[in-house]
């Protein structure tokens, strides 16, 4: 993997790597991530040709078998040229979640970090427009939390009413 | 953080302390948007000054159900996610648990989902051109398309026994094998469609009013669509030559590249959109043809050994073996045996590039099951598209982007 030598040359020691199946992983822990996160994202897009972002998601590692590090973001980049692909892991702990936005990088990761932000709680700041995505605005909890009860907080019957008389 | 609320705060629009500005409210439930997405349009007069998608109305927590549910079961919930073309979705899911676990499907079951996935191309290719010529006045290209995606449902309904979310492939299969009928019946689609297809481009792509109605209009270039994540025939539209078929073939795609190529086309507007997804229909028919042909003899599910497909009746009811192997995949107090792993599979949908990624902590299902949906990606670059248009524009763009509000939600 020519990328990996470049990584090592720039980034010695503050990712580790891994794989499964086709999955080639760069894993950067909740204490180098907030830093590492942006400039690594740009060393692979501007220098080793991965510029397609793919895919961006999150994952919260709550009670999973030997996590030591709560929330996740993957980054999942593709080079259109080669059709290489590879997988950024950046971890974030609570109590405040924070990610770089990379928004700055690819356009198209501004709807799906809102939407990490909105399910998941972790921000990410230097967004444009960071707001809830799926859920209303006046929502409070994070529903795709491992923690988040299946009935929610009591969110929905706290919404404000709307009747026809003062809309 | 403050939260904001959803309508565009007017002092961020240019110009917006004029007071000609007006705001219109196109949605959640208005005809030409086809399912419940609602726009935000900041006018001037009839020219769009500022854009902003609302989303959020159906949803419907496809990714929790996805932590519920057993790996079997979700395939219930992934094929509403894309109700256009259900069966493309539910072999994506599948495919991407079978790299999980480290299962290779036998080659018959290859070339079924292969022409099952071709045909819910064609059906969801279909329905978009068909409703795009709608939404611009051409209500024959619509009867004409929805005539084509009924001989599709009938090939579906007669493998899966359900028309429109069939639930059709299980974990290492297929519910059932073909039976001869199918066979038949997608030989007649394959006979049938290019007439179809040639009516619907005898139709529109010299139709004068198709012309100027998306000809430069909702103009993606192509590093927008490299930079905005754009997929499919969106991306290809702009001339982003990339297709997963051709790119990580998967299913039976490997041995049946030479029987298509990817259809790639400059302009980036409407109407590029709507010739490559032409295109793209052809090539799923020479694809079909190809694998209906050849297709492979012997089991459509991988042995009972393997201990993870649910074993067929005869088995369940006649082996000791098949019934130990239902009692383990179905109650609840057993457990399958993944990885502790994460793994992510795409395949080319309609749309584009449908993703799983997949975490699991060992048992029969998903820690973690997270949709990459394409129609998601494609809707936020819509702004990008339409500011500068006109209001009229707005069906002609959000057709030709083929926006499905339940993949948007999850």
């Amino acid at each position: 993997m020519p990328y990996l030598d470049t990584l090592n040359a720039k980034f010695a020691g503050a990712f580790a790597t891994s794989a499964f199946r086709d999955n080639q992983r760069v894993v950067l822990s909740a204490e180098k991530a907030f830093t590492v996160l942006f400039p690594l994202l740009k060393c692979l897009k501007e220098e080793c040709g991965f510029d397609f972002l793919a895919e961006l998601g999150g994952i919260d590692y709550l009670h999973y078998p030997h996590a030591t590090d709560r929330f996740c973001v993957v980054y999942g980049l593709t080079n259109t040229t080669t059709g290489e692909r590879v997988w950024v892991k950046a971890f974030a702990n609570d109590p405040d979640p924070e990610l770089p936005s990379v928004v700055a990088l690819w356009k198209g990761a501004d709807w799906m970090e809102r939407e990490v932000y909105d399910m998941y709680g972790v921000r990410f700041p230097g967004h444009p427009d960071p707001r809830r995505i799926l859920m209303p605005s006046e929502y409070t909890g994070h529903p795709l939390r491992k923690d988040y009860p299946l009935r929610g907080y009591g969110e929905r019957h706290n919404f404000p009413t709307v009747t026809r008389a003062d809309s | 953080m403050p939260l904001q609320t959803a309508a565009p705060v007017l002092e961020d629009v240019a110009g917006a302390d004029q007071e000609f500005l007006y705001t219109l409210n196109f949605g959640p439930q208005h005809p030409a948007t086809h399912t419940t997405l609602r726009l935000i349009l900041t006018l001037d007069g009839e020219t769009i000054v500022k854009a902003v998608p609302d989303i959020g109305y159906l949803h419907s927590g496809f990714e929790k159900l996805g932590e519920d549910l057993d790996f079997n079961q979700y395939v219930t919930i992934v094929d509403r996610m894309n109700y256009i073309s259900p069966v493309a979705n539910e072999i994506a899911w599948h495919h991407t648990v079978e790299k999980l676990i480290g299962i290779e499907i036998t080659p018959r079951c290859k070339y079924l989902r292969t022409i099952l996935a071709e045909l819910a191309r064609i059906s969801d290719h279909l329905l978009c051109v068909g409703a795009a010529a709608l939404d611009l006045g051409a209500l024959t290209g619509f009867l004409y398309a929805f005539n084509a995606r009924e001989k599709i449902y009938n090939v579906i309904e007669s493998t899966a026994g359900q028309r429109f979310h069939p639930s059709y492939t299980r974990v290492g299969g297929l519910m059932a094998d073909i039976s001869d009928d199918v066979v038949a019946l997608v030989r007649d689609f394959v006979k049938t469609f290019p007439k179809v297809h040639a009516d619907i481009c005898r139709l529109l792509n010299r139709n004068r009013i198709f012309i100027d109605r998306t000809k430069g209009i909702g103009v993606l270039s192509k590093e927008d669509a490299i930079n905005t994540s754009c997929s499919g025939p969106v991306a290809r539209a702009s001339g982003v030559v990339r297709d997963l078929r051709k790119d990580e073939p998967y299913l039976a795609y490997k041995e049946l590249a030479g029987a298509f190529k990817v259809v790639c086309g400059k302009g980036g507007d409407c109407y590029n959109r709507y010739l490559v997804r032409m295109g793209e229909m052809l090539e799923s028919w020479k694809i079909i043809a190809a694998a209906v042909e050849n297709l492979p003899t012997g089991p459509v599910n991988v042995e009972l050994n393997d201990k993870l497909t649910i074993p067929d009746k005869n088995a369940t009811y006649r082996s000791i073996e098949g019934l130990i192997q239902h009692f383990e995949l179905f109650m609840w107090n057993r457990r399958w045996e993944t990885p502790v792993e994460e793994v992510y599979g795409a395949h080319e949908t309609a749309n584009g590039e449908l993703g799983f990624y997949v975490v699991a902590d060992g048992g029969g299902k998903a820690f973690r099951a997270r949709t990459r949906p394409p129609s998601f990606i494609h809707f936020a670059v819509f702004p990008m598209m339409i500011e500068g248009h006109q209001i009229s524009d707005v069906p002609a763009v959000l057709g030709s982007l083929n926006i499905i509000a339940a993949e948007l939600d999850r």
